[in-house]
């Protein structure tokens, strides 16, 4: 199959390409270079007068795992004004702040997004994850496995284990669960809950075993570096949501050492305690922070106003918020000597200070970002935002003046305690292709995708030109997914599966002999029948395994 | 001959894994680690290899064509039972969606207790690891645990090593309403269990004298139910002193009107206990024959736990509405497809209705169901993916010999297909 794609104004920043009137070709999935004249083409799409990207590429959006279903069963009542019909091609399914798997798959396409990255994966829950991602239809999918608050790493630390027996141990962890990357939720304080600490500062040691969270993220940090994974260490830092956080989030960039490391929902761990409310912003202050030093990258985290569910690992920091849950029902869980998790309800109101000023600190600090290339577009579904409100906030980046009418209507004291006004930037096109695409996509080191280059797999998503950018962006013309027409008009005509990107870096067998004895002393189930193998992902047909290249090695 | 080992169990919800098969043919027997509730259920054999269509034994194709004719003229069909493997209820799922059927789990009156204190309040529970290493003071309420599980107390509290407990011998067992069976809750040590008993009918009563003694009410009687208040009181008290104390129920137990409002006593009272300087979980025993299996995968393919209809061409919830013995008891449902992998005893609902059998080979009748397609048990006749009652942990099953039946979701999947 030989599809022609004419003439179409190609925003691809992986290729160098911003804004270049170009046509091109799709073979068997991937682009191709222009074949011969003679060369029969199958398909020719006109796009003159089109925008074309690469399919987006969403880094950290909850939509697989134990917490996300809790979400889901807790919140019956608002998935009811949220029906998706069934259709000849597609499932049924609703809910608006966690929709079903199919419904977001399909919403996720519908919007030009065609791969999405669950991020808190809990080694022990690793197989739902996947069996839930599996059973969300056109996207690409993969997980980041959750580690720092599992008794096993706490014990090696405890032990002072050396840093090549920590590599081989998240190396195994990564294989067990098929992982892409490594995250660090609260580093050590959902473990720390447990023995009932209520907060955890970034040098404060676990009650329990004497380990500071600062440790955990230099060890784990070092890890993924060593073991060649490309997507730097995944951090959910210290005390999310505290009024003064900024001082423990810019203490852990320096704090890091240069390593590699990717702060995310970034908002959420931004603030001050300045002001007659006791909180302020700390979006200028982080985003020099960022600016300044280069092995730091950011997700924002963006909240944007009404009902969502918060679902996060950190049941420590959601535990402490459940006063503020709307409706007010909230459920936290201690999980298996490994994680915990929390899920709380929220209603963000424009009209409520700290909401937004929320909303302000998040736009703050993509805006005040130099780099696009190290900044990416979250609201970190479901807890900001559903990812559904992704073209609103798109227009709120892209169009100053539309954002300073936002501004205008959110409560007076939030209005004066922002600089978001007095900022001038405008996203451009090519800035959002790199912070929805391109730069995604080299962040967590995928290998052939979030480009429209020659050999990338042909995920494109196709745009009418609008002013209004959340019209363009919320209803592509086309979305095609590896070289398959599965969008038309925002509508979806036709779904196919996705795969499952990881990486298996190495790590020396008898790391397990340890794990075997850990397991049967104080674990629940047999380390064999903890590890995922391949054919659960692959044997019913539809799934499949896309193993990604590590540094340094080809 | 053929061993296995390390096989876990889809039966008993605890997710037993350690258990060793004797493999020879088609005959399997448990050499090590067996109990009352897994070791009858993987040794049944084989007796029904072949559908039947009105009696008669038919290809599978025949079976699934008429099976499908049968759907595609009703108009509210109802899918019970939903006792399977994941990709079984996937099946489920898919047929319902395609047929506008009502989906509805064999155990869902049970689950609704906790589902519908769930969907008022929330709560905050645990898993067995934690249980297994943390907990110090076991609160049952209104359960014979035992007999729910019986390796239970073997497996997660008289642990020989625990990493937070120096001994383990040295937790606490409290039994609140009903007696245990036997003795699995007296400690390695001897110490018994303290049980202080009361009818079930009496829980509510009981329990809410418990929460309120935990938050320091002030309670003007000297007996509850038969209780003493000061019983009571120290318990309250043991549960704040706790570090880390679990209180569990069974829904499925708690056999009793409003049930519902007993699950919320205990789940609110747990959460008023972390406000003490201490911490406390919840732990919900279910997870028997894919129960907890039929709410984790409708949960995510529909938004909703399993008993949601589909006849508006979306997913509907309710909870009581959607009660498939009550639908066919008043005549709202024109068609049953009855999905039971696990339990041949387990039977159909009795019905004129268009009757759609798809379970575990054994299955006997009162009345012959229209179609019936027996199909390979999931761990033992083919692979699949099971959950253990804390909801967390999806047990990978094994397939353990070559029958030649088809799976839940082979039968399922090719009924959806034909309609």
């Amino acid at each position: 199959m030989l599809i022609k794609l004419t003439g179409g104004t190609v925003y691809d920043p992986a290729s160098g390409i911003d804004g270049q009137i170009k046509t091109l070709y799709v073979q068997d999935g991937r682009f191709i270079k222009q074949p011969a004249a003679d060369v029969q083409v199958d398909k020719e799409y006109d796009l003159k007068g089109k925008v074309l990207m690469a399919g987006a590429i969403d880094m950290h959006t909850h939509i697989g795992g134990g917490k996300g279903n809790i979400a889901r069963m807790l919140i019956p009542e608002d998935h009811r004004s949220d029906p998706v019909h069934r259709s000849d091609i597609t499932r049924s399914g609703c809910g608006h702040a966690m929709p079903s798997s199919f419904a977001t798959g399909y919403r996720y396409a519908e919007m030009g997004y065609t791969t999405a990255f669950e991020p808190a994966v809990l080694p022990v829950n690793a197989r739902q994850a996947h069996m839930e991602m599996a059973d969300i239809p056109i996207l690409d999918k993969g997980g980041y496995v959750l580690m720092g608050s599992d008794d096993y790493l706490l014990r090696m630390l405890t032990a002072k284990k050396d840093q090549k027996a920590i590599n081989d141990y998240v190396a195994w962890t990564m294989n067990a669960a098929k992982a892409i990357g490594v995250k660090v939720v609260n580093p050590g304080g959902i473990n720390a809950f447990k023995f009932n600490q209520r907060k955890l500062e970034l040098d404060e040691q676990n009650a329990h075993y004497g380990v500071s969270p600062r440790e955990i993220l230099q060890v784990l940090a070092t890890a993924v570096k060593e073991l060649g994974v490309k997507h730097p260490l995944h951090v959910h830092g210290c005390n999310l949501g505290v009024p003064g956080n900024v001082s423990t989030t810019l203490d852990t960039i320096q704090g890091i050492g240069g390593l590699p490391m990717h702060l995310t929902h970034i908002q959420f761990h931004s603030y001050g305690t300045e002001g007659d409310f006791k909180f302020s912003s700390g979006g200028a202050q982080i985003a020099e922070a960022i600016n300044n030093n280069k092995n730091i990258t950011a997700d924002v985290g963006q909240i944007l106003f009404g009902q969502t569910i918060t679902a996060s690992g950190d049941n420590m920091r959601q535990h402490a918020n459940h006063g503020f849950a709307n409706p007010d029902k909230w459920v936290c869980m201690d999980i298996e000597c490994d994680a915990g998790c929390g899920v709380v309800p929220f209603k963000y109101r424009d009209q409520n200070f700290v909401n937004a000023l929320q909303w302000a600190i998040g736009l703050e600090i993509f805006l005040l970002v130099d780099d696009p290339w190290r900044v990416f577009l979250t609201t970190d579904h479901p807890n900001g935002a559903p990812f559904t409100t992704y073209p609103h906030l798109i227009r709120l980046l892209m169009d100053k003046s539309f954002r300073n009418d936002m501004l205008a209507t959110i409560h007076p004291e939030a209005q004066k305690m922002t600089t978001l006004g007095s900022i001038d930037r405008e996203y451009s096109l090519q800035e959002i292709a790199i912070l929805t695409r391109a730069g995604a996509a080299k962040l967590v080191g995928l290998d052939d995708r979030g480009s429209l280059g020659e050999g990338a797999w042909a995920d494109i998503t196709v745009y009418t030109e609008n002013t209004d950018r959340e019209q363009m962006f919320e209803k592509p013309d086309y979305v095609f997914k590896d070289g398959e027409l599965v969008v038309v008009d925002g509508k979806v005509v036709h779904t196919k599966w996705g795969t499952t990107h990881i990486v298996r870096p190495e790590w020396d067998t008898s790391v397990e002999q340890d794990l075997q004895k850990y397991f049967e002393r104080f674990m629940t189930m047999k380390v064999g029948n903890f590890k995922i193998s391949d054919d659960e992902i692959t044997e019913d047909g539809r799934g499949s395994l896309t193993t990604h290249s590590l540094n340094g090695i080809a | 001959m053929n061993e296995i080992t390390e096989v876990p169990s889809p039966f008993c919800g605890i997710g037993t894994d350690d258990l060793t098969m004797q493999v020879d043919g088609l005959s399997v027997k448990v050499s090590e680690n067996g109990c009352a509730v897994n070791t009858p259920a993987f040794e049944q054999e084989i007796t029904d290899t072949s559908a039947r269509v009105a009696g008669q034994e038919v290809s599978l194709e025949v079976a699934v064509a008429k099976a499908a004719e049968l759907l595609g003229v009703s108009n509210q069909p109802v899918i019970g039972g939903c006792a399977t493997d994941v990709n079984g209820m996937r099946g489920v799922m898919a047929l319902a969606d395609r047929s506008g059927a009502v989906v509805d789990n064999i155990n869902f009156t049970a689950a609704r207790r906790n589902f519908l204190a769930l969907q008022d309040t929330g709560w905050m529970t645990t898993t067995l690891a934690e249980i297994k290493n943390r907990c110090d003071y076991f609160l049952v309420v209104g359960v014979d645990l035992e007999g729910f599980a019986p390796r239970f107390f073997e497996r997660y509290l008289w642990n020989e090593e625990s990493m937070f407990l120096d001994d383990t011998s040295q937790r606490q067992i409290v039994y609140l309403g009903k007696a245990p069976s036997g003795n699995a809750a007296t400690s390695p040590k001897g110490v018994q269990a303290k049980v202080l008993e009361c009818a079930d009918v009496d829980l509510p009563e009981v329990t809410a004298v418990l929460r309120a003694l935990v938050k320091g009410r002030k309670i003007v009687v000297d007996t509850v139910a038969g209780i003493s208040t000061d019983e009571l009181r120290t318990i309250a008290e043991q549960l704040k002193a706790a570090k880390y104390s679990v209180v569990t129920w069974a829904a499925g137990a708690l056999n009793f009107d409003h049930a519902e409002l007993t699950v919320q006593m205990l789940t609110e009272m747990v959460k008023d206990i972390n406000t003490m300087d201490t911490r406390s979980s919840g732990f919900p025993l279910g997870g028997k024959e894919g129960d907890q299996t039929a709410n984790q995968v409708c949960g995510w393919t529909s938004a909703y736990p399993a008993r949601t209809r589909f006849s508006s061409g979306f997913p509907e919830y309710d909870p009581f509405l959607y009660d498939s013995k009550v639908m066919l008891e008043n005549g709202e449902a024109d068609a049953l497809v009855w999905v039971q992998a696990f339990n041949s005893a387990a039977v159909p609902p009795i019905t004129d209705l268009p009757t759609i059998v798809v379970a575990r080979s054994g299955m006997a009748f009162a009345e012959e169901p229209d179609v019936f397609i027996p199909v390979g048990t999931p761990g033992i006749d083919h692979v699949g993916h099971a959950y253990r009652l804390d909801n967390v942990v999806a047990i990978r099953l094994k397939k353990l010999r070559d029958s030649g039946l088809p799976s839940t979701a082979d039968v399922l999947n090719a009924i959806e297909q034909a309609l």
